[in-house]
């Protein structure tokens, strides 16, 4: 039962991930939204992490910022717009969909549709490539070795 | 090679395509090889210099606006004693002051006595110097990392930001032909 052991590792180890600080709400939806918010927008330092589990100090003056943000009564478009203004569309996980962002967003499920089509062509030519017809000796042999080892391949003494 | 419908095709479809897509994304990849990922471009080329009030790092009394960064082609510099990399370009900072280049210094969260102590000792090529001791001006100018040097024309238009240490090389390839062409009025 040593995995027992374990279980507060894997139970604790989400804990560990968000960087601490205390940030008091007075309404529980508004914590919400910093938590969504802290965990959508990227650390620009830190390239890989979001501002929730990053304990860079830019971090932490970002997350301070979204907290100011929400208690002024910022919406979340006007919160993430703030940032992304200054910081570019790198500081968001979620891209504005726009001209640029297209192959983004839109770009796998092209791929994924055009190889589905592409197979769905390959596929029915495949199967309606008409039957290649046996010319008199093909007929022949094939007869012989029908006759010799039999029909359901069992050969027939 | 052979790809495609046929029967006997080289490659049939299901093995094709993802080559032929792997094929595509060849050359994005190979560019981004050559790509230093810590170097973000800044949102604010070309945009105007963000209000801010702050206090002068030399006189907390004092109180700088982004009207004082204006009216030269000018560099500001965010700069901080916590930063060794800033350490490193400071003696190239004073080269461009002896050339008569005018450079507006953001004390990024730093302490101010420290900062002052550094001036006194190392030397003081700064114009002014603003107290961004709690990164408020850094956030508003896009700072993520000590030192970074923007490029300002005389309107306190961005023209130009620099992530990491401005020195000779970077001086002469990415500053003065931005500056030459403000200059000539581009």
């Amino acid at each position: 039962m040593a995995w027992v052991k374990l279980l507060p590792i894997w139970t604790l180890a989400p804990v560990a991930w968000a960087a601490i600080d205390v940030y008091e709400f007075d309404d529980p939806a508004d914590e919400q939204r910093f938590r969504d918010l802290i965990f959508e927008l990227r650390c620009p330092k830190c390239q890989n992490q979001n501002i929730s589990g990053s304990n860079a100090p830019l971090s932490a003056d970002l997350r301070k910022k979204v907290y100011d943000m929400i208690r002024d009564g910022y919406d979340d478009g006007e919160i993430v717009g703030y940032l992304v203004q200054r910081y570019g569309d790198f500081v968001t996980y979620r891209p504005p969909i726009e001209p640029v962002t297209w192959p983004l967003w839109f770009g796998p499920f092209v791929l994924i549709a055009s190889i589905g089509f592409g197979l769905a062509l390959w596929v029915r030519r495949r199967a309606r490539a008409a039957p290649v017809a046996l010319d008199g000796s093909e007929r022949k042999r094939l007869d012989a070795l029908l006759e010799r080892y039999g029909r359901d391949g069992e050969k027939s003494e | 090679m052979r790809f495609g419908f046929d029967d006997d095709a080289w490659l049939p479809p299901p093995l094709a395509f993802p080559l032929l897509g792997f094929l595509a994304l060849l050359p994005m990849l190979w560019f981004g090889l050559g790509n230093d990922p810590s170097l973000l471009p800044s949102a604010l080329i070309d945009k105007p210099l963000p209000e801010f009030q702050a206090a002068r790092l030399d006189d907390p009394g004092r109180i700088v606006t982004e009207r004082d960064f204006k009216g030269d082609v000018a560099l500001i510099n965010v700069w901080a004693t916590w930063c060794p990399t800033c350490r490193d370009e400071h003696e190239f900072l004073h080269v461009l002051k002896e050339q008569g280049i005018a450079i507006y210094g953001v004390n990024y969260k730093d302490e101010r006595d420290k900062a002052l102590r550094w001036l006194e000792t190392l030397g003081d090529p700064y114009r002014i110097n603003v107290d961004d001791g709690l990164g408020q001006l850094g956030i508003d100018l896009g700072v993520y990392g000590a030192p970074e040097t923007f490029l300002i024309d005389a309107t306190g238009t961005i023209r130009y930001r620099h992530v990491g240490e401005l020195n000779r090389r970077i001086w002469r390839r990415e500053f003065v032909p931005r500056m030459e062409a403000l200059a000539d009025g581009r």
